[in-house]
């Protein structure tokens, strides 16, 4: 069988007796459907018995050219498409496009809705963790870690489903505020499950913490140095697990991140047990934000009022006055009225920075977006690390890594 | 944002063909492209820039000199500060190139590799410069401007399949975009919303190339 799958040279090592002993290197292919590859990873990959000595991730299975799209519709008819970047959380990729478009219009939101966002970005975070959390521990064999942190984001589903009509591809955000107020009691509901959700945390994260089976799958295992994280322009729990404490939401604060107290949680080996921890103290630390906020919720206006060729006018405006008819129509056929220029803004996701630059030429439709994804930027690290690891580590370092190819591919 | 003004004010001393670039958030320059890699290499070594958070090219339509843009975004996570530095691609519109910056920040291999992808610049000094979305072998660079968003109907990837099932790639049905309902239609089916341009669709047949 060994003849057939990935020995070429087979016949030539037959031919001569001294080269039996003779190091053979396998290639093996990982992926693009793998379990562990969460998703349309595909590695490329060269073995020495167990170790690797060469692996090229290969992207782009995923790739829908959404900075393509982007150039030829306006800036609110983009909103949807990135809810499907980072599809664990589309609440915070909403957030991360509507400031970089309104830095671009010089548009200040009001309190209120800032509170609005970074509430749900916080929540989105919490989500997206748990589903990290939970498809790490499968792919170290802790099967219940799964159904535990499954049961809690559905809890937040429901949350995000009373608020936005929509369970996973939210679409909340719109340029200059978000498509509608919290509901009556929702505020309630989201400290409810507050609640309950730090007890059933600890719960989870005690399956694991003091694991030995897990610690001894993730301790020491997939080093990533503090120098090599930042050369490779790594982000997010990735960089701080590797010791430097780099956190957008403190460091360049946006949406209000400056009221909030919280802590920046960060490991000190860089191997795939930090990284584990560093996302479930987050998840804490996010708990944390959201009582905050809930208990200063500001009032007032959840859009930019003053934005009249930006944000269309409430619909029983539409419906009475020629005017905000007129303007809606406006926004609508034209998009948002955008002014020339050129913005980069990262927001801090739970997978790391996302970056949207933006050059407007102006006018409703951008002239060119990118987007930063920081799963790209996380994966390309993986040349690096792979080398010297064994075969069963690169499942573990996977999954330690946390990404999305919906976000890497665009 | 001090700190980055300085760190340009310094790099302006040092290099004085470099210019300020309008900005609407961090500060900015423009750097020739000779200058680019010693300029890149100062910013991280002398004013502390470790991180390259981003790096991308514009396309500025056929005709425009430069024609392509390379932009490097960069970031200190000591003083927090960002920059913006940007340099005109040499060469023709067919082989734009600029020097890789590889040396400087790792993390620059892939995203040079995204920009040779979807724009066709070459970075010269890259240790392996090959398509990283678009599959080896793909004839097009789709992010130029003058590919259709639709795309342009292209032979598979897999030759072998592409013979058994003489399948193509073929552009999408919905060409153009936005998405308008069209207002002259009077049943609902007509007045479906569909794409802006309508050179073609599902119902009349696609002109030839």
């Amino acid at each position: 069988m060994a003849t057939e799958i990935a020995f070429p040279d087979s016949a030539a090592k037959a031919a001569g007796a001294e080269q039996e002993f003779a190091p053979e290197k396998m290639s093996l292919s990982m992926g693009p459907s793998h379990p562990s590859t969460h998703g349309v990873l595909r590695l490329q990959m060269e073995l020495d018995g167990e170790v690797l000595t060469k692996c090229d991730p290969i992207v782009g299975y995923l790739h829908r050219g959404d900075e393509k799209i982007a150039e030829n519709m306006t800036y609110n008819q983009f909103v949807p498409y990135t809810d499907r970047l980072d599809y664990l959380a589309p609440l915070a990729n909403n957030m991360a496009y509507a400031i970089a478009v309104e830095k671009l219009a010089g548009l200040e939101v009001p309190a209120r809705c800032q509170a609005i966002r970074v509430l749900t970005a916080e929540m989105a975070r919490i989500s997206a963790h748990l589903m990290g959390l939970g498809a790490f521990g499968l792919d170290v064999g802790a099967w219940t870690v799964l159904v535990h942190s499954l049961n809690q984001r559905e809890h937040l589903y429901k949350l995000f489903e009373e608020l936005t009509g929509a369970r996973f591809t939210t679409s909340y955000t719109r340029i200059g505020g978000v498509s509608r107020d919290v509901p009556e009691g929702w505020l309630g509901r989201v400290i409810a499950f507050c609640d309950q959700f730090e007890p059933a945390l600890e719960e989870t994260l005690a399956l694991l913490t003091r694991n030995k089976i897990f610690q001894d799958r993730t301790v020491g295992v997939g080093i990533i140095t503090k120098a090599d994280a930042l050369a490779y322009g790594l982000t997010g729990p990735n960089l701080r697990g590797s010791g430097v404490a780099l956190d957008l939401r403190k460091d360049r604060p946006y949406s209000g991140y400056e009221q909030y107290e919280f802590d920046v949680p960060v490991g000190s080996k860089g191997d795939c047990y930090d990284r584990y921890l560093c996302r479930g103290e987050e998840m804490r630390q996010s708990v944390r934000i959201i009582r905050q906020i809930v208990a200063k919720f500001p009032s007032g206006d959840w859009y930019a009022k003053d934005a009249r060729k930006i944000f269309a006018p409430p619909k029983d405006k539409i419906l009475t006055s020629m005017e905000e008819l007129i303007n809606n129509f406006m926004i609508v056929t034209e998009g948002p009225q955008i002014p020339a220029g050129e913005v980069y803004f990262e927001a801090e996701n739970p997978k790391g920075a996302l970056g949207f630059y933006i050059v407007s030429k102006g006018g409703g439709v951008p002239w060119r977006m990118k987007i930063r994804s920081p799963s790209f930027c996380n994966l390309s690290i993986l040349p690096k690390v792979c080398v010297g690891t064994m075969m069963s580590d690169v499942v573990t370092l996977l999954g330690s890594l946390d990404f999305v190819m919906g976000e890497c591919d665009r | 944002m001090s700190a980055s003004v300085d760190a340009l004010s310094a790099l302006k001393a040092k290099f004085p063909q470099v210019t300020d670039r309008a900005s609407r958030d961090c500060p900015a320059v423009d750097v020739p492209t000779l200058d680019l890699f010693a300029a890149l290499k100062s910013l991280r070594d002398e004013a502390g820039f470790d991180l390259l958070s981003d790096l991308t090219a514009i396309d500025w339509a056929e005709g425009a000199t430069p024609r392509f843009t390379a932009v490097y975004h960069l970031y200190s996570t000591a003083s927090h500060a960002a920059v913006r530095v940007a340099t005109p691609c040499v060469g023709d519109d067919a082989a734009p190139a600029v020097p890789s910056v590889v040396d400087i920040w790792p993390a620059a291999n892939w995203h040079e590799r995204e920009a040779y992808d979807m724009f066709g610049i070459k970075f010269e000094g890259h240790p392996d410069l090959r398509r990283i979305l678009m599959w080896d072998g793909y004839p097009y660079h789709p992010l130029r401007k003058e590919f259709p968003l639709a795309g342009i109907e292209t032979a598979l990837p897999d030759l072998e399949v592409a013979e058994e099932t003489q399948a193509k790639v073929i552009p999408a049905p919905m060409v153009g975009g936005p998405f308008v309902a069209s207002s002259g239609e009077m049943n609902l089916t007509e007045a479906e919303p569909r794409a802006k341009d309508e050179s073609w669709n599902e119902r009349s047949a696609k002109p030839q190339a």
